[in-house]
């Protein structure tokens, strides 16, 4: 990527920290919370802290509906609609869709607002951050209505409470919870040979029924070894037979398990030992996958494939190799603890002085700027959803159309449109913030010290409080971290 | 599927089938003497082209699928082998007017079964996942005589095909309020000495007077004819990628690959429709990067595959025909035992349609073009001259 010229040739510890590993600084915050951070140890020091003021469910998403509580809201909807459509009850049917289309939506846009309040007012911006990034890395897309009203409660329960544990109890949570088994179609994969396969073709010779391998063939090129990480066809169809029974619980609840849970069906599982990776799995039951799992959590090829995604996201678009080693290493030895591995990123003299800045995600962004203008709440937004913000900004939170979640590289996001829409919300949140904030004092804030020559003195020339507030958060400096 | 997502997601485009097929345009800009137009229709997530351009009279093939299998009474035929989906309505109205060539059991190189990767060489033209930086659009363009002034993406970003050395832009329609003259030329001068911000910011300001009043609206006809609108100018561009999703079809695959194809046939022809009497001079391709199973799977889909099915349209396009080296579907006939075999390379076809789109020499495009696959043949006698 192209160094931007006029970039401040060296940035402070201090906004290295509040930037490049958090959501940029409040303007609100302390400036005496900042004037211990300007060297690496110190800054660094800070950051580990946060491992302790981390809340997985944080006060915005307190009120998150669970999964089973939304899985039943959406069984008695569906239950509406059908039982509309057998009294032949057009507007009857047409009111339960539209009711549910809205519950639906309502569901979604509430989760983007909690997860934009919780990024506002976290005193962990560094674990965020890490929880964004395990949310795409294990990304949905909502692009099926039993998925998308899912999204939020699958990221509460799957990821946030795992971002500072170790790597295979977060893979287990997401691989167990229904959301990522409605995704990727899991929960309708049956073993050709199980019982139910048997019996289903002996009563309905037509009826097709068997395998589906867009989990396990997901789970192993993006969630853990990678693409091109050496393993076959063969092992993704073999680890699709050991994943057949791993399913959702229907509607109103089956073998008293409620419906929405994760349920294990020994009938849909497709009998027999499986050789994966060279390695044969015996147990032929729940734990044969969950096995796989494991082993491949502990891959070196996973060990791999998650340092060089982590240290793209912290470091640059093209990582150092010396950081992805360093990662791979501290993932390797410590069998996958992850605060090891964040350590270590921390402890990379690359992370201190980075080769080239990475361009913010529209998400990155946004929270930045909301938080740099001192919100609390998303007042600043007006009527606009948080949600439809995202999608003007060309993320839509929890969408990025496919398994393989956004991608991190600046190619993605810095493109001409995209500029132009950030300027458009960029004057609508100065606009609202008014003349409350002093544009030169929170230029010095929001970047410890250290802005460019070029945007301080732009910022000093504007006509307005708003115009230099705008032109602040559009900044090279800003669009950056 | 009963629900919209468009509804919740406040996007405004029609139907939910229009959404999930979300395409997006990107236009590079290559001036020139010429008048022709060459775009590129990618459709990501492996397209079935078993069930696009249906092998009807393959004895194998309705076993294979199952419920899945295009019943060939429905189906727009094409000739005595092959018929077209019967969402394709259009489409099969210009195969029947010579201007529409499908080619079955193609395929790039690559022959793994990831998306992304399988993307990444579709569009990259190279032989292996990441092994060029730019994409073969991009090199297209710059085989013609430059015009530096433009590049346009319909598009918030500008995807890997149109990614390299020449000039390209973007613009999607927005609904956020406009920002003030003021501030534009505020940030104008705040990025002027930007090396990545300043040539971005002003193909975005170029890009803002061109746009027309076609615009908000994202469903298939509309971003046709917003396509034509900029294909038509006579200083636009000449080269353009349109991006369309939703074709994974590993569940309820009839209904889904029935919407979609409806979104795309709809948004083709109203291409068609805009170019007016420049279609005679437009060509359109439409590919994607593998196939899907031969075999439908459990859950009324099929998985990933490896061969697929090709189109190219115009107005000048040598079509009425099936361009096929026919590798059959009868157990030892296809590929690993589950996939349509590949007996077409799809850079061939990529090098032999962008060359006789544009009037370039077949050799040297194939030369820029795909420069990993030395000695590749383009295919000839694809658009009249």
């Amino acid at each position: 990527m192209m160094m931007p010229p006029d970039s401040p040739s060296v940035v402070s510890p201090a906004a290295l920290a509040l930037n490049r590993f958090g959501l940029g600084a409040r303007a609100d915050q302390d400036v005496a919370s900042r004037a211990g951070l300007n060297t690496p140890d110190a800054a660094r020091t800070a950051l580990l802290k946060q491992f302790d003021a981390y809340q997985a469910q944080s006060a915005p998403w307190a009120d998150q509906p669970g999964t089973l509580s939304l899985a039943a809201s959406y069984a008695d909807a569906r239950e509406q609609i059908r039982s509309a459509e057998q009294q032949h009850d057009a507007s009857a049917k047409e009111a339960a869709q539209h009711s549910l289309r809205d519950a639906v939506r309502d569901t979604y846009r509430s989760a983007v607002k909690r997860r934009l309040l919780s990024g506002l007012t976290t005193p962990a911006p560094f674990v965020e951050r890490l929880t964004y990034f395990w949310s795409n890395h294990f990304a949905l897309s909502a692009d099926k209505a039993e998925v998308a009203g899912l999204a939020g409660a699958f990221e509460l329960e799957a990821i946030r409470p795992h971002v500072l544990g170790r790597f295979d109890a977060m893979l287990a949570a997401v691989e167990h919870h229904p959301a990522m088994l409605l995704y990727l179609d899991q929960a309708r994969s049956v073993g050709p040979d199980s019982m139910e396969a048997i019996r289903a073709v002996h009563r309905h010779p037509d009826l097709q029924i068997g395998l589906n391998e867009n989990l396990a063939r997901e789970i192993m090129e993006l969630h853990t070894l990678g693409a091109r990480s050496g393993y076959t066809q063969a092992d993704v169809t073999e680890f699709a037979r050991a994943l057949t029974g791993w399913s959702v619980a229907r509607a109103g609840g089956e073998d008293g398990v409620a419906a929405g849970s994760f349920l294990y069906r020994p009938a849909r599982h497709e009998p027999g030992a499986r050789t994966v990776l060279g390695r044969r799995y015996e147990a032929d039951d729940e734990a044969q996958a969950g096995a796989m799992l494991h082993d491949f959590a502990g891959s070196p090829a996973t060990a791999q494939h998650l340092a060089f995604k982590l240290a793209r996201h912290f470091i640059a678009d093209d990582p150092p190799p010396a950081v992805v080693q360093r990662l791979t290493d501290a993932y390797t030895r410590s069998g996958g603890d992850l605060p090891t591995v964040y350590r270590a990123l921390l402890d990379a003299p690359e992370a201190w002085a980075p080769p080239a800045p990475k361009f913010k995600s529209p998400w990155e962004w946004v929270l930045s700027a909301l938080r740099g203008l001192g919100g609390n709440d998303l007042d600043s937004l007006g009527k606009t959803e948080g949600a439809a913000l995202l999608t003007q900004l060309g993320q839509p939170v929890w969408r990025p159309g496919s398994p393989a979640g956004y991608d991190d590289i600046a190619a993605s996001w810095a493109a001409p449109d995209a500029l132009v829409r950030r300027v458009e919300v960029a004057q609508r949140l100065a606009a609202h913030a008014g003349d409350t904030l002093d544009p030169r004092q929170l230029g010095q804030t929001l970047f410890a010290g250290s802005l460019s020559p070029a945007t301080t003195a732009a910022v000093g020339r504007a006509e307005s409080v708003s115009t230099a507030l705008a032109l602040l958060l559009v900044s090279p400096d800003f669009q950056r971290r | 599927m009963t629900f919209s997502r468009r509804h919740f997601l406040q996007l405004g485009a029609s139907t939910s089938a229009a959404l999930l097929f979300a395409p997006r345009l990107v236009f590079a800009q290559a001036q020139t003497q010429t008048d022709r137009r060459f775009v590129f229709v990618i459709q990501r997530g492996a397209a079935d082209g078993l069930n696009i351009v249906v092998p009807y009279a393959e004895p194998a093939y309705a076993n294979l699928r199952g419920a899945l299998a295009i019943d060939p009474s429905n189906a727009l035929k094409l000739d005595g082998s092959f018929a077209l989906h019967p969402s394709l309505v259009q489409m099969s109205q210009l195969y029947a007017a010579g201007q529409l060539l499908a080619v079955h059991a193609v395929a790039s190189p690559y022959r793994d079964r990831s998306h992304f990767d399988g993307q990444n060489v579709l569009e990259t033209g190279g032989i292996v996942p990441y092994q060029l930086k730019d994409g073969w659009l991009n090199r297209l363009a710059g085989l013609l005589p430059a015009r530096s002034d433009l590049a346009l993406a319909l598009a918030p970003t500008v995807p890997m095909a149109l990614r390299g050395a020449a000039a390209v832009s973007s613009y999607a329609p927005s609904s956020l309020p406009q920002a003030p003259d003021d501030l534009l030329t505020r940030v104008t001068d705040l990025y002027q000495a930007d090396t990545q911000l300043a040539p971005l910011w002003q193909e975005a300001m170029a890009a803002r007077g061109l746009a027309g009043d076609v615009g908000a609206h994202q469903d298939a006809a509309s971003l046709g004819k917003l396509a034509a609108n900029f294909l038509g100018r006579a200083d636009g561009p000449r080269i353009a990628m349109i991006e369309t999703g939703g074709w994974d079809t590993h569940t309820g695959q009839n209904q889904r690959l029935a919407n979609q194809l409806k979104s795309l046939d709809t948004m083709l022809a109203a291409l068609r429709d805009g170019m007016g009497v420049d279609w005679s001079k437009t060509t359109v391709l439409v590919a994607t990067e593998f196939g899907r199973t031969a075999a439908a799977n459990g859950t009324g889909g099929t998985d990933h595959g490896t061969g697929s099915a090709a189109l190219l349209l115009g107005g000048a396009v040598a079509g009425g025909r099936v361009l096929a080296d026919w590798p059959g579907l009868r157990a030892g006939d296809l590929y690993q035992a589950r996939d349509l075999r590949a007996t077409t390379g799809l850079d061939a076809l990529i090098a032999g349609a962008a060359a006789e789109a544009l009037g370039l020499d077949p050799q040297r495009t194939a030369h820029a073009l795909f420069a990993a696959s030395p000695g590749l043949k383009p295919i000839s006698g694809l658009v009249r001259a």
